[in-house]
């Protein structure tokens, strides 16, 4: 392995096949953004670089900002359902003792083995049933529950790791239960709120299977279906330059997250929860 | 399934109730009574969004239950023989099997290469390691919207500057043949998740023993042979776990079929989980939609049951 080598000169096909690979994944990201604002025949850009594709999204069925919002609100009901269970359920798992404990845990993580569409279809039944058809909340309720093995399993090694002194101090002071989870524990479970909040984010944010199921109102529809949509819907002719508008719109939010985060990203998998 | 659970379960038999044997009984009943309230909410969602559906989907699988019509009786067995007449299900099936045998040993062998390569803890490395996980934190939808666009005649970066300096005439049919759908389709996928893997075995690399290299390099082992007789063995847990998350996420492939080809040319694209959502909301049949559903879910059962043996197997 050329990792040993220690010339510079040595390293040099390294640096290049390196390189070159990284070039390789970055130069799909790079181009879509450019294809966005390119001119192209038959698009809103036709003339010159410019923001035409992006215009068109805004026109586009119940616009941009309708869809948008849509996004926003399925991802932020999904991340802060996610965190409230599961940080009361990884509290529990890892600090208390009571009948039905290890099963419970278990059952849990045995959701990752169903598959998202063998539940969709009863699903889709019953939130007709309830009168959730078409319902932002129902659609996030859908995916918040797929998010429990990893966020519950990753909840639980944090509460584990805080020393037992700092509970049993504060314990012993009269502190309730939920007292101690709240002032003492929180504050040292924050990166693994992090991490469980940012990949709920982005299952959520870039979900496409449950929202073309659970959603048929197209007023309710996510970016990534209403996007799918757009492409298709243009007259018959495929408006390439604006879905790349779409995917940009969709990605960036990704990217910057990802970015400042990613350290929080790589603690899910060193935990060992990205397992089962 | 994960093998930390075993670890945690028996650090846990020191409650606090156990290293206070006087007021023992009292607050360890108030602390059970606690962790069970603070479970609720999970419990909650198990029952109604988790078994619920799965007790329902295995009663639609026995009845005769239409989109429209809803739950008109029993007909058991009929799904269930409906399956194997339904045209698309068995070219559905290969189709599948054929993408995933692709998929994984691409992505695993492209993981395990770029693991090897950023493993270090060089500055270079680390910037390596964010440009291989970008494409991971863009959705799947997103990706596959943006491979429409790059595999397209019309914008993509490919075809149409080849046409432009003339070395192809025609533009080239990315998602053509069933073939260069397949081939197209399987390039975006490894390119979204390559990082994902490298991730995975790079967190197994990193488990591994820098004693190890340094005895085995000591021996005069040569780079090879440290790969192959000290890094391969050591990384078989990451491996397998990396080699059964590609197989079951790739058996139930959807959005990228679903964007990328709809099952073009002919109906050759089409995979296991498509051939269900047909079935439900094109043919409107939500009987033998959830047939197909369970026949998927025994599937992934069967395939989790054999990794877990076959994890058992190599730490014995």
């Amino acid at each position: 392995m050329s990792v040993d080598q220690p010339t510079t000169l040595g390293r040099t096909p390294y640096y290049v096949l390196t390189g070159g690979l990284a070039i390789i994944f970055l130069f799909p990201l790079l181009w879509s953004v450019l294809a966005s604002v390119s001119p192209q025949a038959g698009t809103a850009q036709t003339h010159g670089f410019g923001f035409g594709n992006y215009v068109t999204m805004f026109q586009f069925g119940p616009g941009l900002p309708t869809v948008t919002f849509n996004s926003v609100v399925i991802s932020a009901l999904t991340v802060g359902l996610t965190l409230i269970i599961s940080t009361l359920g990884g509290y529990a798992f890892a600090r208390f003792k009571f009948w039905g404990r290890d099963a419970l845990f278990l059952l849990t993580l045995s959701i990752l083995m169903v598959p998202y569409a063998t539940l969709l279809i009863p699903l889709y039944v019953l939130l007709n049933m309830v009168g959730l058809a078409n319902s932002l909340v129902g659609v996030s309720l859908m995916i918040a529950m797929y998010q429990l093995p990893f966020a519950t399993y990753m909840m639980r090694i944090s509460f584990e790791a805080i020393p037992r002194d700092l509970e049993e101090s504060a314990l012993i002071d009269g502190c309730g239960t939920f007292g101690v989870l709240w002032r003492i524990m929180m504050p040292a479970v924050t990166p693994g709120l992090v991490t469980v909040g940012l990949f709920a984010f982005l299952a959520a944010w870039n979900d496409f299977f449950a929202p073309l199921i659970l959603l048929t109102d197209p007023t309710k529809q996510p970016l990534p279906v209403a996007i799918a949509n757009m492409r298709q819907q243009t007259m018959g002719v495929i408006n390439y330059g604006a879905t790349e508008a779409g995917v940009v719109v969709m990605g960036i939010p990704c990217v910057i997250l990802f970015l400042l985060l990613q350290r929080y990203y790589v603690r899910g998998f060193m935990s060992g929860a990205i397992k089962g | 399934m994960p093998q930390g659970t075993h670890v945690t379960s028996t650090s846990m038999t020191h409650t606090l109730a156990a290293e206070h044997p006087v007021r023992s009984s009292g607050i360890a009943l108030r602390r059970a009574v606690m962790g069970f309230v603070y479970t609720i909410p999970t419990i909650i969602f198990i029952v109604v969004l988790f078994l619920t559906p799965l007790v329902l989907v295995v009663k639609m699988s026995l009845s005769k239950w239409g989109l429209l019509t809803g739950d008109q009786g029993y007909n058991f067995p009929q799904n269930y023989l409906l399956i194997s007449r339904n045209q698309l299900f068995w070219p559905a099936v290969w189709f599948t099997i054929e993408y995933t045998v692709i998929v994984t040993i691409l992505l695993i062998g492209i993981g395990l290469g770029l693991a090897l390569l950023v493993q270090t803890a060089t500055r270079w490395a680390s910037v390596l390691r964010t440009a291989f996980l970008l494409p991971v934190s863009l959705g799947l939808a997103a990706a596959s919207l943006l491979a429409y666009g790059f595999y397209s005649p019309n914008i993509g970066p490919i075809s149409p500057p080849l046409e432009a300096i003339g070395l192809i005439h025609d533009p080239i049919a990315f998602l053509g043949t069933s073939l260069a759908a397949l081939l197209s389709t399987t390039f975006l996928i490894v390119w979204k998740y390559a990082g994902f893997y490298m991730l995975v075995l790079v967190v197994g690399l990193q488990g591994i023993s820098e004693d190890l290299y340094e005895a085995a390099e000591l021996d005069g082992a040569s780079a090879w042979q440290i790969f192959r007789h000290l890094t391969l063995p050591l990384l078989r847990p990451s491996l397998s776990l990396a080699t059964i998350l590609c197989i079951t996420g790739s058996l139930l492939a959807f959005d990228q079929f679903f964007i990328l080809t709809k099952g073009a040319p002919d109906n050759t694209t089409v995979t296991a989980v498509q051939v269900i959502y047909r079935e439900a909301f094109q043919r409107q049949n939500l009987g033998t939609a959830a047939a197909l559903s369970i026949m998927v879910l025994l599937v992934l059962i069967i395939i989790n049951a054999l990794q877990f043996r076959f994890l058992r197997g190599a730490k014995d």
